[in-house]
């Protein structure tokens, strides 16, 4: 299953990558392209844009239509959402990180109790 | 507060001492951060946060690896941080973001705040952004509102 925090915190990584990032220019500026005409433009090789192109995929953020013996990519905007919405993310981001501590933290607390009560504090 | 600046808390059902763990201890952080840390709890201490978007195990050539440097280290009490800077070069304000952790006891808890500011720090202007766009190697959730500002300027022949 797919959660909202998984699939944002994949959205994330996707774009955390300075590769993954200008093949999204060189999409951007071209409208579309295909892996090989992408390759071209980076110094990477052509299998490497294909694995970066199916993260970015996977994600959303572009989408690949096959045009005869070829796939040509193409960013989708709508997935790149408003601007303004930066802030609120990264705000959404640090509250179920502080979600994971907490229950991380909890579970380490209980498991210390059960063992040693009824001491509180552990190490 | 900086425009450019996010702070949220939480109460906790742990002792500081338990969350001090959760949040300095490298086991740990890749259990609520990134998908591998190598970092210590010590200030000073220079790391790396790691994302596999290809999975554990997977292709490392997707990975996302994001530096980080531990400025503050007071054990149960506060923990800060300065990441993104570019590889290579020591983080300062013109080039990361500083996130800070306080731990405050509270009864039987603790109350966890994080505070994360100079999120746009590289990219207040278009000279930053330009900057940026050459030189920034990794990046994160601030990298991913440098780009929606970079999408939006842009004309939008990817859009049909």
């Amino acid at each position: 299953m797919v959660t909202a925090v998984a699939e944002d915190d994949a959205l994330w990584a996707a774009v955390a990558d300075p590769t993954r990032r200008r093949v999204l220019d060189a999409l951007l500026e071209r409208g579309e392209a295909t892996t090989t005409i992408l390759a071209e433009g980076l110094p990477v090789t052509r299998q490497a844009v294909a694995k970066h192109l199916a993260v970015l995929n996977r994600v959303g953020l572009v989408a690949g239509q096959r045009r005869g013996r070829e796939v040509r990519y193409a960013v989708r905007p709508e997935r790149l959402d408003d601007a303004s919405e930066a802030m609120a993310r990264v705000a959404a981001q640090w509250d179920r990180r502080l979600a994971r501590i907490k229950r991380l933290a909890e579970s380490v607390q209980a498991e210390a109790e059960s063992i040693s009560n009824p001491t509180r504090r552990v190490q | 507060m900086a425009a450019d600046s996010v702070e949220r808390e939480i109460l906790i059902e742990a002792s500081p001492e338990v969350v001090w763990g959760v949040i300095t201890e490298p086991e740990q952080i890749s259990r609520w951060f990134s998908d591998e840390a190598e970092v210590e709890g010590r200030a000073g201490v220079d790391g790396t946060l790691t994302w596999k978007p290809g999975g554990r195990g997977g292709d490392k050539e997707l990975d996302s690896i994001v530096p980080i440097r531990v400025v503050v280290a007071e054990p149960f009490r506060r923990f800060s941080f300065r990441w993104n800077h570019p590889q290579g070069a020591g983080p300062d304000e013109s080039n990361s973001a500083l996130v800070e952790f306080s731990l405050t006891e509270e009864a039987d808890r603790t109350r966890l705040r994080v505070l994360e500011s100079g999120i746009d720090a590289v990219t207040h202007d278009d000279e930053g952004k330009a900057r940026y766009l050459q030189e920034h190697e990794h990046g994160w959730e601030k990298h991913l509102g440098e780009m929606l500002d970079y999408v939006a300027s842009k004309p939008r022949v990817a859009a049909r």
